[in-house]
């Protein structure tokens, strides 16, 4: 199994809003990817948008400009 | 798609190539169905019809009339749960459920229906021989899935119908994910109605699915609309398959359900329910002497599916699931699967399970790679 390494996550109320984040971060150029939801977190989507960290401020300034809604954003170790 | 598919019990991939042609050809010519006696639309309304002439094959309808197509089976399970079951109804089901069948339940017990839920031993299997201590005298129906998605454990559908025609009760049974791969005939089951999807089992396209409903078992409709006949009447017409299909049915998609459920009968389901159970004998054979391993249900039963579940060590299943996507390609389902009274009774409400399910098209050597992937897994734990 891998090592865990720190990474920010991004939980949604629903899949078309990680569908969005996906989008959005591909044409920004921003490293992730969509990964199941880890147990440690309860969100309404059963997936989290996983990313390096430092890009932590990026990500929340573009889902900020670009309106979409997110649960919760958070650095975690997975 | 790339890689190994073992998540046929959320959708089947690949689709036999006869399935992609019957789409193709059906966008290529299709009118709408009962829309025109031209030929474009009449081309429509035979394909819905052989659709229904092959759905009530496999689902033992006395007459193609009998089946009503929907979207999909939680669909169709809306329309025969809320259809059927009315306030002050006693219903008796089982914690194995999708939430496609607890869900309506639940809105319908807000609306003073009860419910009763029949308990499942260690192995997951339901313990039906406590359906006798269920009943009361308002019991209306018992609804149930024929199949957990779960574990892939079978259940005792015949058993079930018996004993719902000895009591005078309803049964609707879910075939969510067996049909195509247990008998699911509804006469030798004794249900009074079965929803089904087209996408699993039947290796059809999204978007189909539907009921097969015994005749005389009046389901009150939960939508209406347009249906192509008797347009100046202020009520849907209440015949079937009329009385459960509003709106433009999915001609294209039902083109391709039909394909499937002919590819279905051609193999036989008795020759697909062997592969599978022979590929799921495989992979446990091959797992579960590994360090670690739980494996959930009872993989040896006779009338299993193609699923089979585990967990390594406390792994999250997530995790689990997501290295076998990113390391060897292989994609599987983590998490709790809809089904959140089987994971309380499997005391996997937490860990969630690793879901494989298999298909005709799985083989040997996929299975295999599997075994060797959750064995490099298992070995190093960290």
């Amino acid at each position: 199994m891998r090592k865990k390494e720190e990474k920010v996550l991004v939980t949604f109320y629903t899949t078309a809003e990680a569908m969005a984040t996906e989008k959005a971060c591909r044409e920004a150029g921003l490293e992730g990817r969509l990964i199941p939801i880890p147990r440690e977190l309860s969100a309404g989507c059963g997936f989290v948008w996983c990313a390096p960290p430092k890009l932590q401020s990026k990500i929340e300034e573009l889902l900020q400009e670009k309106e979409i809604a997110y649960e919760e954003i958070r650095i975690m170790m997975v | 798609m790339n890689g190994i598919y073992f998540d046929n019990a959320a959708t089947t991939v690949p689709k036999p190539e006869t399935v992609i042609a019957a789409v193709e050809q059906a966008m290529r010519t299709l009118g709408n169905s009962g829309r025109g006696a031209y030929e474009a639309a009449l081309g429509s309304m035979r394909t819905v019809y052989h659709a229904r002439e092959q759905a009530a094959r496999i689902f033992g309808a006395g007459s193609p009339s009998q089946i009503a197509f929907t979207m999909n089976a939680t669909e169709a399970l809306n329309m025969a749960i809320k259809g059927l079951i009315r306030p002050g109804d006693h219903v008796i089901t089982t914690v194995l459920e999708h939430n496609s069948v607890l869900r309506p339940l639940y809105e319908l017990e807000e609306r003073g229906a009860s419910l009763s839920f029949l308990p499942c031993d260690e192995k997951g299997a339901v313990r039906l021989e406590l359906l006798e201590e269920q009943l009361r005298p308002e019991t209306r129906a018992v609804v149930c899935t024929h199949a957990s998605n779960v574990t892939g454990n079978g259940v005792d559908a015949a058993r079930i119908g018996h004993f719902c025609r000895e009591h005078g009760l309803l049964f609707l049974l879910d075939a969510s994910q067996s049909a195509g791969i247990l008998e699911t005939d509804l006469e030798k089951l004794g249900a009074d109605v079965i929803c089904f999807t087209g996408h699993k089992g039947l290796f059809g396209p999204q978007g189909t699915g539907g009921l097969c409903v015994r005749k005389g078992v009046e389901i009150t409709p939960l939508l209406s609309g347009g249906s192509g006949i008797r347009s100046f009447q202020r009520r849907h017409p209440q015949e079937m398959p009329a009385r459960l299909e509003a709106g433009t049915l999915n001609a294209h998609g039902l083109a391709g359900l039909a394909a499937g459920i002919d590819f279905v009968l051609e193999k036989g389901i008795g020759t697909i329910r062997q592969r599978e159970q022979a590929l799921v004998r495989r992979f446990q054979e091959g797992i579960r002497e590994l360090p670690q391993i739980r494996i959930y249900g009872d993989p040896m039963a006779e009338d299993h599916t193609g699923v089979i579940s585990f967990n390594i060590g406390e792994y999250d299943s997530a995790l689990v699931s997501d290295e076998l996507w990113v390391r060897f390609g292989i994609a599987s389902r983590p998490g709790a699967h809809c089904a959140p009274r089987m994971h309380e009774a499997l005391g996997t409400k937490e860990q969630g399970v690793v879901r494989f399910s298999f298909s005709w098209f799985n083989t040997e050597e996929e299975i295999d790679a599997g075994i060797a992937a959750v064995r490099a897994l298992a070995q190093e734990r960290r």
